[in-house]
């Protein structure tokens, strides 16, 4: 493997760990609101807060290793993406800041307010709708490259059917995530009112979740040929396994067992999907300026990067595996009795 | 001045940067305070130590959240508004930009962890120990952060052949001759400026009229603090000047309006030029330029001359310099009385003008801090990598960092009136006293 397949690899697992915790965390956000709204919230919005709270920044974390690895690793991309990307990342990076400092602001300052919960719900679709357009802009088309400047296509992209099936994707693999994740943490908690009411949210959105593959797979197929037959055609299994998983994962939802098993067959079912998806647009990272290959920073750099990470993910696994214990597998403070 | 992109770009930039550094101050400062009083409080068995620890660190939460938040946008602006500079730069200096979201990982998770486990150990120092791993996380974030922005003042680790980069090493960038000064006096400013906004909180406190055993020992731990991190402050403030006068003369000039190449040079303090560039109204210290750049009145300053005009940094600089030594040094004098008059029986400390003065000086130090910056960043200028790439040249080319500028402009504007709102209606809800009831009843 060289050096530069090792690196994407590396940050796409990373934009893979964004994809699961965040979701989790945008959903819940989401969840508690509509609870909220239908006078529900004394059901599930402990629990949803006691999971988030220890672990909100954590997910912060993963977005920021992504891009800034990206740029580490691949420094063309600092060029197209950021003179591009300008406008719609400032958006992302502005509702990410919403969302952050306002989930702080009401867990530790004034508790139960309505217009926070709303920001919080609200910017939870609508941040993995932004984030999503830089995938969907790296399948080329929406930028205009001259000489010295690089433009973005902003009515392209807001008419490209493509465009808008992946935000679909990604707003209901939000939705769907977070509540197989939530309906396991309410199971472990031992809490039947919170998991019926969640189990019932993964039911409603298991659906739509394949709907919208399918179309993100249609719209790909007229927008970006290339890229649509490799995945047909080199990868097609690892997207069945995705399906296989998605199925597995919906029968224990729906029989009502085995909820741990069923989320990580969604993580399962994620993962091929988003790995079938990711190899098969190789060797591009943005279609057609940038390939994997020539945007390859110097070897040096990448030797570093990556020793670098190495001897990060030795500090880090054992520090998540330790929040993970403390807050996630501890039976009594998923279930409360643990401040 | 012309509104391009450039100069857009700039702008924004130092909006980003201004907003974000006080909270990452905070972020890098508090810490500290919150494990000495954490040790303190278990060591003596104090549980008004314990509970300064609990508060201070409730507090920290909204801080860092805006610290996170601010320093994700300024992460990303880097490339969005700078493209051509990462682009280039990311070549040599990656690196540590990588490392520092491995150092920030590893803060949020303990961080987490100890917010949330205050009762959740047997052994009384478990908890205490978690204050490690944040504060290592939260300096290294520090440190690598800062090795970024010395390499721009004196990039090295690669040679330039053609326009392109080669025979690149990254560690040699990232341990460039700024490093080592400039790294010392961003964390040493961060602990005591923190020190000094927890004693402003402490003095305001008694100065309402709260003058329980709670805020005076707040005050007496926060003041101390100040005055020892203030005086290796004005060690490390010191070895920054001399590095300076070596390394980068022309920053120095600048900022202490030092024309001529001489020994013997004299401090400028404040003043005015006139028309003909000739200082006025100033306050002359007779060779203690010199003394400042090489503690001998015999060392011979660089002066501005010495640089082609397009290449030498804007002169209001000066203020900058002048403003922050003041403050520096108000701020450890003003320490410095409170500790002695505290040791002096006679001499009563909670005097109303020391409280003020101490109050002031939390303010005055972060109003430091912002000072130092301006007067790193913009003694740098042309540059945005000396000697190899300008401001100008480094800047994206889009139309659209006007309408970004006010929208940022506005996200700061509602972060910081929350954050001070939220952060006073925190507190205002539970007064110490009654808490330390809750928490420690019987041990009162």
């Amino acid at each position: 493997m060289n050096l530069e397949l090792l690196g994407i690899t590396v940050l796409w697992t990373f934009l893979y760990g964004y994809l699961i915790v965040a979701s989790i965390d945008f959903g819940a956000g989401f969840f508690a609101y509509y609870a909220r709204l239908k006078k529900k919230d004394h059901i599930i919005n402990d629990l949803i807060s006691r999971y988030l709270s220890p672990v909100w920044e954590v997910t912060n974390v993963f977005f920021v290793f992504f891009f800034v690895g990206i740029v580490g690793f691949f420094p063309a991309t600092a060029y197209y993406y950021g003179t591009a990307l300008l406008l719609p990342g400032s958006v992302a990076i502005i509702l990410i800041a919403i969302r952050g400092s306002f989930y702080a602001f009401n867990n530790y300052g004034s508790r139960d307010s309505i217009f926070y919960l709303f920001l919080y719900g609200a910017t939870g679709l609508l941040i993995p709708a932004s984030l999503s357009t830089a995938l969907t802009i790296s399948e080329g088309g929406f930028l205009a490259v001259t000489d010295d400047k690089v433009t973005f296509l902003a009515k392209e992209l807001f008419t490209s059917p493509y465009s808008w099936s992946v935000v679909f994707l990604s707003i209901v693999s939000v939705l769907f995530i977070s509540a197989t994740f939530l309906t396991y943490y309410a199971d472990r908690a031992d809490d039947r009112q919170a998991r019926r009411t969640l189990r019932q949210f993964a039911l409603f959105w298991s659906m739509p979740t394949i709907v919208a593959s399918l179309l993100v797979f249609m719209g790909l197929q007229m927008h970006n040929p290339r890229h649509y037959n490799q995945a047909v055609t080199e990868y097609w299994w690892m997207f069945g396994l995705s399906l296989l998983c998605f199925g597995v994962a919906s029968w224990f939802i729906y029989v009502g067992r085995r909820y741990g098993t069923a989320f990580i067959m969604v993580m399962l079912q994620f993962f091929f999907a988003f790995f079938g998806y990711g190899a098969s647009h190789l060797p591009y990272i943005l279609y057609p300026y940038i390939t994997l290959h020539e945007s390859v920073t110097n070897e040096t750099m990448a030797t570093a990067l990556v020793i670098v990470f190495i001897l990060g993910i030795l500090l880090l696994i054992p520090s998540l595996v330790l929040l993970m214990k403390l807050f996630l597998f501890d039976a009594d403070y998923v279930k409360g009795k643990k401040k | 001045m012309e509104l391009d992109s450039v100069m857009l770009s700039r702008m924004l930039t130092t909006m980003t940067l201004m907003f974000h550094i006080i909270f990452a101050t905070i972020g890098v400062g508090v810490p500290i305070m919150i494990a000495i009083a954490e040790f303190i409080g278990i060591k003596k068995n104090d549980p008004y130590y314990l509970l300064l620890a609990r508060r201070w660190a409730r507090g920290y939460t909204i801080t860092v959240a805006v610290g996170v938040v601010t320093g994700t946008a300024i992460g990303l602006q880097l490339s969005l508004l700078w493209p051509s500079f990462m682009e280039v730069a990311g070549q040599v200096i990656a690196l540590p930009l990588f490392m520092e979201t491995f150092a920030f990982f590893f803060e949020a998770i303990f961080l987490g962890i100890y917010l949330y486990t205050w009762d959740r150990f047997k052994g009384k120092w478990t908890h205490w120990l978690l204050t490690i791993p944040v504060m290592i996380g939260s300096s290294a974030s520090a440190l690598f952060i800062t090795t970024v922005n010395a390499f721009m003042n004196t990039p090295q680790g690669f040679d330039m052949k053609n326009g392109e980069m080669i025979n690149i090493d990254p560690i040699a960038a990232m341990f460039n001759p700024a490093t080592p000064s400039k790294v010392l006096h961003v964390v040493m400013t961060s602990y005591m400026t923190s020190a000094a906004i927890l004693a402003a909180i402490a003095a305001f406190a008694i100065l309402k009229g709260r003058k329980g055993t709670y805020e005076r020992k707040a005050l007496r731990l926060t003041v101390t603090c100040t005055l020892i991190f203030s005086i290796i402050v004005s060690v490390t403030g010191d070895i920054s000047a001399k590095f300076l006068a070596e390394v980068q003369p022309e920053k120095l000039a600048a900022a202490e309006w030092h024309f001529e190449t001489e020994k013997e040079a004299d401090l400028i303090f404040f003043g005015t030029l006139n028309e003909n560039g000739e200082i006025e109204n100033e306050i002359r210290i007779p060779k203690f330029l010199s003394f400042l750049a090489g503690n001998s009145f015999d060392t011979v300053v660089v002066g501005l001359e010495e640089f082609p005009e397009d290449e030498r940094p804007p002169l209001w600089i000066h203020y900058m310099f002048d403003i922050m030594v003041t403050i520096g040094m108000f701020v450890m004098a003003v320490a410095a009385l409170f500790v002695i008059m505290r040791r002096v029986k006679k001499w009563n400390e909670l005097n109303k003008p020391l409280l003020w003065a101490i109050v002031a000086s939390g303010p005055l130090s972060m109003v430091a801090i912002e000072a130092g910056w301006i007067l790193a960043e913009v003694g740098r200028q042309p540059w945005i990598l000396r000697g190899y790439m300008k401001v100008a040249e480094a800047a994206t080319r889009s139309d659209d960092v006007g309408i970004t500028f006010v929208m940022f402009a506005l996200l700061y504007l509602i972060l910081g009136i929350m954050a001070v709102f939220v952060l006073i209606k925190m507190f205002k809800n539970s007064p110490a006293e009654v808490e330390l009831e809750q928490r420690f009843p019987t041990q009162k």
